[in-house]
């Protein structure tokens, strides 16, 4: 598995704190001081450089920094909503293109040959594209009973999107499943459905949680993306503020604000994985 | 394990105190030259010696600029080099006033919030119906007013929006406005609608947005206004009407770099289109029939 290189060693816990120690308490040592001179030197070399007077005022104003904060942060809910809301359709729309593109059988071919076709086409496109040509060019149609909300078609083009990245790495994980687990199923007279749904299914999930986490930060990050048709989301009031105070401290305070959703995510996915390496070094059945 | 812990603090501790020991040098004394510049051409401080460099927004639009933009021309919808159009006009007029001849002046493209970013900036000046605000004068510098501006609602005949009569009454409309203007402000702050605007990144995507429907009205200056309904840039679109002036009224002014010695040159060229009625004509020529709307008290 190609999500191994990234655990590195056998870490337990916090990460950081083990490869600080792992070389005794000299090496610790050694680290720190290295770790202080390094930063101090990049600090050092930041701060009296000839525009960091410019920059710091234009990027860490503390006083902007105050004022927008709490309305970019409350702006920051609609990027919660947006991604809520198109991750839960994400996981059904994806699982639904991958169960179709591993059916077997030549009659089901066309049904293949759609999946095939839509991960190719919409992992093909800028997001950014497909919010446009949704956004503004879905609703101009002036179809009744097509909405009009940028909201609505903004999530739609996030699901599209995503939902070719997901599909894929659900088929990895449904074809990461031998053979034989199918084989077995049948053998003891379930169905081919059942099969899917108790045997392989559940085994392909567990396996392709890190990668879909990964796709999920993804997801959160380009919720910002929706503003480009309209609603008011934490980039857009950020820009708002920026524009009316030529200051992008606005833009380092939403930066802010997407660390802290996404580090937590980025956290877990990397316990899990570990705790994944964990049971199956542990030699469970596999 | 405990031991190493501290390590840890303490090492952090020392780097924090080193970032914020070094983040305390204030700019101590902001060298305001004393006001001895002279306007004289050779001794301006420009861009590029010997030529004055314009910036502006691509593409450019009537009626603030005028002119078809030849083949090849990195220019879209108006030619910023042919001198037409109110702000064309406008640009050429002071550059002549400064003493630059028509082919010494060179024109940039300057997205808006480009025109404002920290550092060294690509324009002498930049004249892109840009509002002067308090807030904006901080960053950089503004000329004195070369246009008076109102703000107005563009909506679609035969919806209701199209038949309101004061501001009061927009407050159930969905209001659509491109992001950093004043009209944006002008909405947020005096109309205060009770849905919240929809805000795009330039006049396109406000226009497209009107076209689908997914907005009631545009709020936009007059002019730019009249633009969208003559132009169709919005099908069946019309001037519902112009906002009341301010106490202060709205006006535009050319951008410069913070603390510039051509400020004070630019507003002189100003102050002497002003003082002849140069200023008035061009206005008469390029924005006379783009003035008259009815009021929404």
């Amino acid at each position: 598995m190609s999500v191994d290189a990234e655990t590195g060693r056998g870490h337990r816990g916090s990460r950081i704190l083990a490869d600080l120690t792992s070389g005794g308490a000299r090496g610790a040592a050694i680290a720190l001081a290295s770790t202080a001179v390094f930063f101090g030197l990049i600090a050092l070399a930041v701060v009296t450089s000839s525009g960091w007077d410019d920059v710091r005022r234009a990027f860490f104003n503390g006083d902007i920094f105050r004022d927008s904060f709490p309305e970019i942060a409350r702006a920051f809910l609609v990027n919660i909503k947006i991604f809520l809301i198109a991750e839960a359709l994400i996981l059904v729309v994806a699982l639904a293109i991958a169960v179709l593109r591993s059916l077997p059988g030549p009659v089901l071919f066309p049904f293949r040959a759609l999946a095939i076709a839509y991960t190719d086409l919409f992992r093909g496109i800028p997001t950014i594209l497909v919010i446009y040509i949704l956004g503004f060019g879905a609703p101009a149609l002036e179809l009744s009973n097509v909405p009009k909300s940028p909201m609505f078609w903004g999530i739609t083009a996030l699901v599209l999107v995503y939902s070719a990245y997901v599909a894929e790495v659900y088929r990895a994980g449904i074809d990461s499943v031998h053979p034989s687990q199918e084989a077995a199923a049948r053998s003891l007279g379930l169905s081919r459905a059942t099969t899917l749904r108790f045997v392989i299914l559940p085994q392909a999930v567990r396996r392709v949680v890190p990668p879909l986490l990964n796709d999920f930060i993804g997801l959160q990050k380009d919720s910002a993306l929706v503003a480009l048709i309209g609603p008011i989301e934490a980039f857009r009031q950020a820009q708002i503020d920026q524009a009316a105070t030529f200051n992008y401290t606005p833009y380092v305070a939403t930066a802010l604000l997407f660390v802290l959703l996404t580090i937590p995510m980025a956290r877990l996915t990397d316990w899990l994985i570990a705790r994944d390496r964990r049971r199956q070094s542990a030699g469970g059945a596999r | 394990m405990r031991l190493k812990i501290a390590l840890l603090v303490v090492s952090t501790a020392l780097l924090a105190a080193v970032a914020t020991g070094c983040g305390g040098s204030d700019k101590s004394a902001s060298t305001t030259e004393a006001a001895a510049a002279s306007c004289d051409k050779d001794t301006l401080s420009l861009i590029k010696e010997g030529q004055l460099t314009i910036g502006t927004d691509n593409p450019a639009f009537p009626p603030w600029f005028g002119g078809t933009p030849p083949k090849g021309s990195k220019w879209k919808i108006s030619d910023p080099t042919s001198g037409e159009g109110f702000e064309g006009a406008v640009a050429y007029a002071v550059a002549k006033e400064l003493g630059f001849a028509k082919d010494e002046v060179k024109w940039v493209v300057v997205p808006f919030d480009q025109s404002f970013k920290p550092g060294s900036k690509s324009f002498d000046f930049d004249i892109n119906q840009i509002s002067f605000t308090p807030q904006r004068a901080k960053s950089v510098d503004f000329s004195d007013s070369y246009y008076n501006v109102n703000q107005a609602l563009v909506g679609v005949k035969g919806t209701p929006i199209a038949s309101v009569k004061s501001a009061a009454d927009l407050k159930d409309y969905k209001l659509g406005v491109q992001i950093g203007t004043t009209s944006y402000d002008y909405v947020v702050n005096t109309i205060k609608p009770d849905k919240q605007p929809s805000v795009y990144n330039n006049s396109s995507d406000v226009n497209s947005a009107l076209k689908a429907r997914q907005i009631d009205g545009i709020v936009v200056d007059l002019p730019t206004a009249f633009f969208i309904t003559g132009a169709e840039q919005v099908p069946n679109s019309v001037v519902v009407g112009q906002f009341p002036t301010k106490k202060t009224p709205e006006h535009f002014g050319l951008v410069l770099t913070k603390d510039s010695d051509l400020t004070e040159c630019v507003d002189k060229a100003l102050a002497s289109l002003k003082s002849d009625g140069r200023l008035a004509d061009i206005q008469r020529e390029w924005l006379s029939n783009k003035t008259s709307a009815p009021v929404l008290k």
